[in-house]
């Protein structure tokens, strides 16, 4: 088990800076989830870590151990692949035992250790086969058994789910956050996907364009975004976005607050204008039934806006107005960073314009 | 009328395919397991019947046998060598930078240039006299060769001359089949700490085995008829020492119009051949296919 340390770590291919200068820790026995749009830079992080890709400049330390010159072999580490890079002529048993093998462990504790991990991701029939005759799900799990039976410091998941179907994936992400658990190994995991993230990670480092935008729990990065990148990125539909200059009424404290931005869900779709803090007419352009909860498309002064509700009756009326809370509402300056939404303010923004 | 036309059309639709191959496929063939019967010097109009005497004669005839264990000394070589040399060339040069891009094309030459050119192009370079070769081992004082002149080396060089014309055309099947194999697989070894050594033996050797399996085959079949290079270097010579098969065949068929005895040699390759194509389907298809 190992705590995972980036000092000042710069990464370029040939003449483009993929990631310009990364400082973070992994805590140890975390679940980590890198997440970020494509190109951001989290594959990379991630092979770095296994030590597939070097860094341009800068350190990384696995434990207390600085791994810059330190063979993928030997860095205690295991790694997930996205297509699970099964070993396609050996069979389940070999996959498993090929990394034991290369380490020299004596033939009876190999066989002792294989039961052991074939049982627990439930492959112990399947040992004698090759993995082209297994299913998407059972290459997943001898991919799993083959990267825990090392016993390593660190696990590595690249996009492990991107290739199973809707069911399993769902599964599958229950069953990694129980072996996680049970393991209580550093898990690293990188996906593109916010709802993995938010599920499965204790600790989440979003990315973009090789900058970390924030590092921090689920809940802190969805409750309290760092800035407009995080804002957005986390949830669906995302933050809406509402420029100042669009709001006629709005006087602040702060100077420099350039957006102000709620969540769809805060969101309340009223007929009559209302005493809160924001409030906009609104015209309904689409309506999304998914069922418990619904979105809408809005149309106001400010531009296109999302609300959602849940467990509500669907709203019939097309001309309505769109308030929120004091206390929901973000601001946002203009280099894109998020004042804290308790700052306050001398007059409450009041948009009563008619369409 | 029209049951007949719609009974008959699929028929009439693949006759000129199947005319085209009796014609020149299963009448030769036909004709000359008939001919290996039978005693024919091309021009009298009486073929006589002589039973299993062409068979017999040949395994009597010192001058076929020898050509016989030619031909497997030149197949054993020049496949062994070309198949591991091929490999060897392969896994150096498989690599995506312009230089080894320029050595790919280089070593692929060879393959489109004709073999009569080759043929002629290496009875000068190894000319025991002028030639470059002899020239090129008495610079680094080495003894020299006598090459083609002498029953001891003929072989050996012919066999040297397909070596170098093959080689280019083996490696570049075999570098298609190395990046056939997915890279993933390389990192996830490098992480189970494989050594270079492991990951060829484990990985690459088993990956790209059904490409050397395909290669050797047809390789094989291929030295089983070499022809041209003999034709213009040696003639089979000296001494009968590189007389081959085919070279056998072709000798005692338009030289000597023995038609009936050469047709029996050919039944005998003929007979080598298809155990080697019978072989390749038969392995080829329990052969494990990948994903």
């Amino acid at each position: 088990m190992a705590e995972i340390r980036f000092e000042n770590v710069r990464k370029m291919f040939g003449e483009d800076t993929i990631i310009p200068d990364m400082n973070m820790t992994i805590k140890d026995g975390s679940f980590t989830v890198i997440v970020g749009p494509s190109g951001c830079g989290k594959s990379t992080t991630l092979r770095m870590i296994a030590g597939l890709e070097t860094q341009t400049e800068g350190n990384i330390y696995i434990g207390d151990r600085l791994v810059n010159d330190v063979s993928p072999g030997k860095r205690n580490v295991s790694m997930v692949f996205q297509n699970y890079a099964l070993y396609p002529t050996m069979t389940v048993k070999g996959n498993i035992e090929f990394g034991l093998k290369n380490r020299k462990v004596p033939k009876a504790e190999r066989q002792k250790l294989i039961e052991e991990v074939a049982d627990i991701v439930g492959l112990t029939p399947y040992l004698n086969k090759k993995p082209q005759k297994l299913s998407g799900g059972q290459r997943q799990r001898v991919a799993l058994a083959r990267a825990m039976v090392k016993k390593p410091d660190v696990f590595i998941l690249d996009e492990p789910l991107s290739n199973l179907d809707a069911k399993l994936r769902q599964q599958m992400r229950s069953e990694l956050v129980q072996l996680h658990a049970k393991l209580g190994t550093t898990f690293v995991y990188v996906t593109h996907d916010q709802v993995e993230a938010m599920s499965m990670g204790d600790e989440i480092v979003l990315l973009d364009q090789g900058e970390i935008m924030q590092m921090a729990p689920p809940l802190d990065l969805y409750n309290y975004p760092a800035n407009r990148f995080t804002a957005q990125f986390i949830g669906t539909p995302p933050m809406n976005l509402v420029s100042v200059d669009q709001l006629p009424s709005a006087g602040f404290n702060e100077k420099a607050v350039e957006q102000i931005g709620f969540r769809p869900e805060k969101a309340k779709l009223r007929h009559f204008p209302g005493n809160d803090q924001f409030s906009m007419p609104c015209t309904i352009l689409n309506r999304e039934t998914l069922g418990s909860e619904i979105i809408y498309q809005l149309d106001t002064l400010a531009g296109r806006l999302f609300a959602k509700t849940f467990n509500e009756p669907v709203v019939d009326a097309e001309q309505l107005f769109v308030s929120v809370n004091n206390e929901d509402i973000y601001y946002f300056k203009e280099n894109g960073r998020c004042i804290a939404p308790y700052l306050n303010r001398e007059t409450p923004i009041k948009v009563r314009s008619t369409v | 009328m029209s049951g007949w036309f719609e009974r008959f059309r699929p028929y009439v639709m693949v006759a000129p395919a199947i005319i085209v191959f009796v014609l020149f496929f299963i009448y030769p063939i036909g004709y000359m397991i008939y001919l290996s019967f039978h005693e024919w010097d091309f021009i009298s109009p009486e073929k006589q019947f002589v039973g299993l005497d062409n068979f017999s004669g040949l395994s009597e005839h010192p001058e076929f046998l020898k050509s016989l264990e030619n031909t497997f000394v030149f197949t054993f070589f020049s496949v062994g060598i070309t198949t591991v040399l091929a490999l060897l060339l392969a896994l150096w040069i498989n690599r995506p930078t312009r230089f080894y891009g320029f050595v790919q094309g280089a070593v692929f030459s060879p393959h489109i240039i004709s073999l009569v050119s080759i043929a002629m192009l290496w009875m000068w370079l190894m000319d025991p006299q002028y030639g470059l070769l002899n020239w090129g081992l008495e610079l680094f004082g080495l003894p020299q060769s006598e090459w083609l002149a002498s029953p001891e080396t003929a072989l050996y060089s012919i066999i040297l001359v397909a070596i170098w014309k093959s080689i280019g055309f083996n490696t570049l099947i075999i570098i298609a089949g190395l990046q056939s194999i997915p890279p993933h697989l390389y990192e996830a070894a490098a992480l189970d700490q494989s050594s270079r050594f492991t990951s060829f033996a484990k990985i690459t050797f088993p990956m790209i085995s059904p490409t050397l399996f395909f290669l050797i085959i047809m390789n094989l079949i291929g030295s089983f008829q070499v022809f041209e290079t003999i034709d213009i270097m040696t003639q089979g010579g000296p001494l009968q020492s590189t007389n081959t098969l085919v070279y056998y065949i072709y000798e005692y068929g338009f030289r000597f119009f023995q038609l009936g005895y050469a047709s029996s040699a050919g039944v005998i390759l003929l007979i080598v051949l298809s155990i080697l194509t019978v072989l390749y389907f038969f392995l080829m298809s329990r052969r494990v296919h990948y994903q």
